[in-house]
């Protein structure tokens, strides 16, 4: 049983750290700065996701799990709310930068 | 090789890296995204080193409050930055800025490198006293028991600090609101989590000043959020910053640094020392002290990112 969980993790760790990767080659790749945002934003908040829904069989304790969890939903405020604020700023200054 | 030595080392020359970076760039806003990206990394460095406190501190004052100061300076300067790239030093004087940084390199290197390995250190002695402080967390016994005298120095210099801020107001603005004026009225993504996050902040200051005693934590690291907490309520513009010759204010800004004199001061009394705790009373006594510090650094903090205060145009005349 704790075989299968700690493969569930690995799996888990991995596929985020896959999204993770596809975001930051958006952030390099993509062409202008609302799609470089969306890249970023998007696969981050799964990344993250998946990383802290791996690492929650780990946890010492219940307490543990829900700080992580706690941790994720915290991250996916704030990174909502920034790229809110970036793509406010690009607009107001208007198209093409 | 092991993994996690890979991963040591790719930590270490990616924050190298980030530290050459920030330093070539030539605008000084994309300098400070360097120094923000290069503390969250050395804050992971401090982590890897297992000291999680110093990792928190870093994260919060180092990267964060910091940050959030030199991204203000940098918008405020970037209206002067041409003028300071036409000043572009003489081959001569830059010769000189290298030869000197490459002085105070192979110094630093040399006295580094000179060390004795294991190097010298207090840390079983910290050890073999923590229980006379009856707190779990040694970084805590040693910023408030053993080395208590540096936290309070260090406590007074950002009281003096914040005192330094204002003192660069014209005389027309002072007593006036802590920051420069602002054009807009703005809200919208930002009032939303200024609303949302100060009570999770909020809770989560209290409770890292409250387990400083025991484990990872502190009144630094936790005042550092409740800074926070309060510079977006700011910044969303859904509270306005404080006048600074608010009697209030003023009282947060000496609770930290004057209830700890006060403490040590009557340790001459009780324990026949300065900042000396009497037996049996060691952790309720640094627990009091951390209480009065956390709101201090959570005022002065601000006050310092705020910078110097300015007087609306319809502010009462005193």
């Amino acid at each position: 049983m704790s075989i299968a969980i700690d493969i569930f993790s690995v799996v888990a760790i991995c596929a985020g750290a896959a999204f993770f990767m596809a975001g930051s080659v958006g952030l390099l790749r993509f062409p202008d700065s609302l799609t470089r945002l969306h890249a970023l934003t998007k696969a981050d908040n799964l990344g993250l996701g998946l990383v802290v829904l791996g690492l929650l069989p780990q946890a010492d304790s219940l307490l543990g799990g829900l700080k992580l969890v706690a941790v994720w939903l915290l991250v996916q405020l704030a990174s909502a709310t920034v790229a809110q604020l970036i793509a406010h700023a690009l607009r107001r200054r208007g198209p093409g930068t | 090789m092991s993994v996690i030595l890979a991963l040591d080392i790719s930590l270490a020359v990616l924050v190298l890296a980030v530290a050459v970076w920030t330093i070539v760039s030539r605008e000084a806003f994309a300098a400070v995204v360097g120094y923000v990206a290069y503390g969250l990394l050395v804050s992971l460095v401090w982590v890897r080193l297992f000291a999680v406190d110093v990792a928190l501190t870093e994260a919060a004052i180092g990267s964060g409050v910091t940050g959030v100061l030199l991204i203000s300076a940098a918008v405020r300067l970037r209206g002067t930055e041409a003028a300071v790239a036409a000043e572009w030093p003489g081959a001569a004087s830059r010769l000189l800025a290298a030869a000197l940084c490459i002085v105070v390199t192979a110094a630093l290197a040399a006295v580094v490198l000179m060390m004795p390995d294991p190097g010298a250190t207090l840390a079983p002695e910290a050890a073999r006293h923590l229980a006379a402080t009856e707190l779990g967390n040694p970084v805590t016994a040693v910023l408030m028991a053993f080395r208590a005298l540096d936290t309070l120095l260090e406590k007074v210099v950002l009281f003096l600090a914040a005192i330094g801020v204002w003192s660069l107001a014209a005389d027309a603005n002072w007593g006036g609101i802590a920051g420069p004026p602002h054009a807009t009225h703005r809200r919208g993504a930002l009032a939303f989590l200024a609303q949302l996050l100060p009570p999770v902040g909020i809770v989560v200051a209290i409770h890292i000043v409250w387990v400083g005693a025991n484990e990872p934590g502190g009144a630094f690291q936790g005042g550092a959020i409740l800074a926070a907490m309060w510079l977006i309520v700011i910044m969303a513009r859904l509270a306005e910053a404080p006048a600074i010759g608010g009697r209030r204010l003023r009282l947060a800004l000496v609770a930290g640094p004057a209830v700890f004199l006060a403490v040590g001061l009557a340790g001459f009394a009780v324990a026949g020392a300065f900042l000396a705790y009497p037996a049996g009373l060691a952790k309720p006594l640094i627990v009091f002290i951390e209480v009065f510090m956390t709101l201090s650094i959570a005022v002065s903090l601000p006050m310092l990112v705020l910078g110097p205060p300015h007087r609306p145009r319809d502010w009462p005349s005193s």
